[in-house]
């Protein structure tokens, strides 16, 4: 196995620890006392520590490595476990999985040597208790003490130790811009020209691209060789405009490292920063985080039997119908075999399709793991008190829907913990239960999955919706005063739509639900609201079990190849001219007792075309959007197919009439049209 | 780890619209085709957006690199080439009228753009390099692609 694997392997299995621990912190800090879930946390810790470090992780196991004194400490009852304490532990939970996710982006633990977190928790060790540590740190930033480090690798210092044995001078040099500076790296490049001409540049913290790209706030640190003296460099860059100070830092031989204490600020949820952000640590570290599934895929061993079982009948058929067609044309019943062996084949390839799907297939968990967590912050932060409770995380959901339902599902639960749970003394005001409850159920219905959000707060309240739509010029008074109750909860979707009175930095900045409205119908689902005024709202999301092959219309407009789901495709007719009639100045079709609008699809579209063609007849295919149908026009029909969704790729995704793109018998792109968009 | 020769150097790929020379950092390139790729106009994408090809089963929308920098229309010729970047995990074929060669360009050699004719098109680059005589319009892969 060679160091990729390893690291695979390690990813995985720090992950899993990782959630398990998670999750006994949380039990933890309901039941402080309990010593088997002490050990557990201590059990994880010390398995972390050990895999950290075969694997050269040395930031993670030295933290790990603190964590479990303290945690040694809780248990030999030295120290006591306090709310604070608890928190320390999450924020070393934090730091240790900033950790993880850099080692899963880069293959590198990154940077972050969490100084001051280690510092809090050794001194929680000796003291027994959280005492002032916090506070010096903060002090000292405020001297504006700033030696800044730079991770001096082997290569540096390698550098570094020559230029000294030449009698050249080796500085790390840190130069902070001005905070009015407006094009930094622009500024950044002179400042590199100038000292070029000094001196030769062997590192840079941010790198030379992160510089260029502007990812640094205001300062940046070199380490150059050079046979100019300190001071005649300071003085060079401190000329130049737009540098607000120059450090200029002799480094001697191997091991001088100057130590910063990185401001810390354990109160918040986030691990200890540097001024200087290396890139990789730039991830956002609030809970809202993407949750990506691994490159591997733990598979149930029957599936893959199951697998095995199919591909060996595979083979078999394809053996025979290689025999038969020897002697197809000779003999009539060589025929009827080739025949009935073709449906075996055919069988066993769908068969084969339903496997492979099922092993793409992984349970919410995944996604639904992270939420408790979130909750409990959310409370905390809210200055409420909720509860979470989940059901049917075993439901399976295929692995490309997974990794994009975790943020639509995290901005509902905030919404619900911000703006639908009361605070706790309107609760009891109200004869609710103090504490507000989110229930997030997930399970099977038919062919799809549906995950259900529901919480037992204040509702939606439609009176201030309307006023909200029409304040915003969303709709008019007229338009909301006749609206259905549907039709006003749909308003709750459109950008810049927000019912909350203060605009909180959780949600309410009205930029949330469209979003997630869109999200959700990238993947072919659907989202819904139930509400009660007082009682509480439910969001109910139903997506698709499978995500990757759909049975598709083909046709043709002008000489373009498109396709439509058939899920939608109700009827398909072959109208006379004259059968179209104007309503309104809108083109409808009379079908039966009902009025059909039809939408010419090559006006949509804009398919170019050489000449109106002068059909007395028209193909028009019936398709439903919701309860509503409408016939769409095309020229020439190719017939029904199961063809292959692929994503038409980021840079396209936000062209609504177009729901993705498959490749058709040869070779060739077809786009697949969204009904929901195209019928208007 | 920054490698003492990438501070110093950019590798760039050069190319050709018309007269003039352009280059792109090669770190973001994926892979160069001919152009001979059938391709699917996409209705509603931008108008420099010629449509999407499939890219040995992934698709790949196809930037007319002329019309993105608003230059006058030139027919493709038999040297006209697909030049794939990938921009944050975004697939996008660019269509150059010629391809010709990977450069090292000297970073101190490369000089800010001052005016150009368009503002919009002026953020696509990143700057004037020289490499022996020749003058090199570098490109900005990441704004060429996300604005």
């Amino acid at each position: 196995m060679d160091k990729n694997q390893y690291l695979n392997i390690f990813i995985e299995e720090a992950s899993e620890n990782l959630q398990n621990l998670n999750q006994s912190l949380l039990e933890l800090e309901n039941n402080p006392e309990n010593i088997s879930i002490l050990d557990s946390i201590f059990r994880i810790a010390h398995t972390l520590k050990g895999m950290s470090a075969t694997m050269g992780f040395n930031r993670m196991s030295g933290l790990t490595h603190v964590m479990e004194d303290v945690l040694q400490g809780i248990k030999d009852g030295k120290v006591k476990v306090t709310e604070e304490i608890i928190n320390l532990l999450f924020n070393s939970f934090d730091a240790l999985d900033g950790y993880v996710k850099s080692i899963i982006d880069t293959g590198d633990e990154g940077d972050d040597d969490n100084t001051d977190l280690i510092n809090v928790l050794r001194n929680v060790l000796s003291s027994g208790k959280l005492s002032e540590v916090a506070g010096n740190t903060r002090k000292n930033d405020e001297q504006g003490i700033s030696q800044s480090k730079i991770n001096v690798d082997a290569f540096t210092q390698n550098a570094i130790n020559k230029a000294r044995e030449m009698d050249m001078n080796a500085y790390e040099i840190t130069v902070h811009l001005d905070k009015g500076c407006v094009l930094k790296s622009a500024r950044a490049f002179v400042i590199f020209k100038t000292l070029e001409m000094y001196s030769d540049i062997i590192k840079s913290e941010p790198s030379v691209t992160d510089i260029e790209d502007e990812k640094f706030e205001f300062s940046f640190t070199v380490i150059v060789i050079s046979k100019y003296d300190r001071d005649f460099i300071e003085k060079e860059l401190s000329k130049i405009t737009e540098v607000e100070k120059v450090e200029v830092n002799s480094l001697e031989k191997t091991g001088e490292m100057l130590v910063k204490t990185a401001k810390a600020d354990l109160k918040t949820t986030t691990a200890s920063k540097h001024t200087l952000d290396t890139g990789a640590r730039q991830a956002d570290k609030t809970p809202s985080k993407n949750i990506r599934t691994n490159k591997t895929v733990r598979v149930d061993i029957e599936r893959l039997d199951v697998l095995l079982n199919l591909v060996g009948e595979l083979i078999i058929q394809k053996s025979r119908l290689e025999d038969v067609y020897k002697d197809v044309s000779k003999d009539k019943n060589q025929v009827q075999v080739y025949e009935e062996t073709l449906k075996h084949l055919e069988r066993i390839i769908n068969s084969l399709h339903d496997a492979v799907m099922k092993v793409r297939m992984v349970p919410v968990e995944v996604v639904f793991n992270r939420f408790p967590r979130m909750i409990r912050d959310l409370s905390k932060e809210l200055g409420k008190e909720i509860v979470l409770s989940m059901s049917g995380e075993d439901t399976e959901l295929d692995r490309t829907v997974i990794d994009e339902i975790s943020e639509p599902l995290v901005h509902i639960l905030r919404n619900a913990a911000d703006h639908g749970i009361e605070k706790p003394e309107k609760r009891l005001e109200l004869g609710k239960p103090e504490q507000g409850h989110i229930n997030m159920r997930a399970y099977q219905e038919g062919n799809n999955v549906v995950i259900e959000i529901e919480d037992d707060g204040q509702g939606i309240n439609f009176e201030k919706l309307k006023k909200s739509a029409v304040e915003k010029g969303l709709a008019t008074a007229e338009q909301v005063h006749n609206a259905t109750e549907k039709q006003l909860l749909d308003l709750l979707f459109l950008p810049s739509m927000s019912t909350a009175d203060t605009i909180s930095d959780i949600s309410g900045r009205g930029v949330g639900l469209d979003v997630v409205k869109t999200k959700i119908e990238s993947l072919s689902g659907t989202i819904d609201i139930e509400t009660e005024v007082g009682k509480g709202t439910k969001f109910i999301i139903r997506l698709p079990l499978t995500l990757a092959m759909i049975q598709a219309l083909l046709f043709y407009i002008g000489e373009e190849r498109y396709a439509l789901p058939i899920n939608n495709v109700k009827k398909i007719v072959k109208l006379k001219t004259d059968e179209i009639k104007l309503v309104q100045n809108k083109e409808v079709w009379l079908m039966d007792e009902t009025i059909v609008p039809i939408v010419r699809l090559d006006k949509v579209l804009g398919v170019p075309r050489e000449s109106q063609p002068e059909n007395t007849v028209q193909t028009v295919v019936v398709v439903n959007k919701g309860d509503k149908l409408y016939g769409l026009t095309v020229d020439r029909l190719v017939g029904q197919q199961e063809i292959v969704i692929k994503n038409i790729g980021k840079y396209l995704s936000n062209i609504r009439t177009i729901s993705g793109a498959t490749i058709l018998g040869d070779g060739k792109v077809a786009l697949i049209l969204d009904i929901n968009y195209i019928a208007q | 780890m920054e490698d003492q020769k990438t501070i110093k150097y950019l590798q760039v790929l050069t190319l050709k619209l018309g007269d003039d020379e352009y280059g792109i950092d090669i770190s973001k390139i994926t892979t160069i085709i001919e152009n001979n790729y059938s391709v699917t106009r996409v209705p509603g994408a931008p108008e420099y957006i010629q449509g999407v090809i499939n890219l040995r089963g992934d698709i790949v929308p196809v930037m007319e690199l002329r019309k993105k920098l608003k230059l006058a229309h030139a027919e493709d010729t038999e040297e006209t080439k697909i030049i794939v970047v990938n921009v944050e995990d975004m697939m996008v074929g660019i269509k150059v009228d010629k391809v010709l060669e990977v450069i090292q360009l000297d970073r101190k050699s490369i000089d800010e753009i001052s005016s150009a004719d368009d503002e919009e098109v002026k953020g696509y680059f990143m700057g004037l390099g020289k490499y022996n005589d020749r003058v090199i319009i570098l490109i900005n892969a990441e704004k060429l692609v996300k604005e």
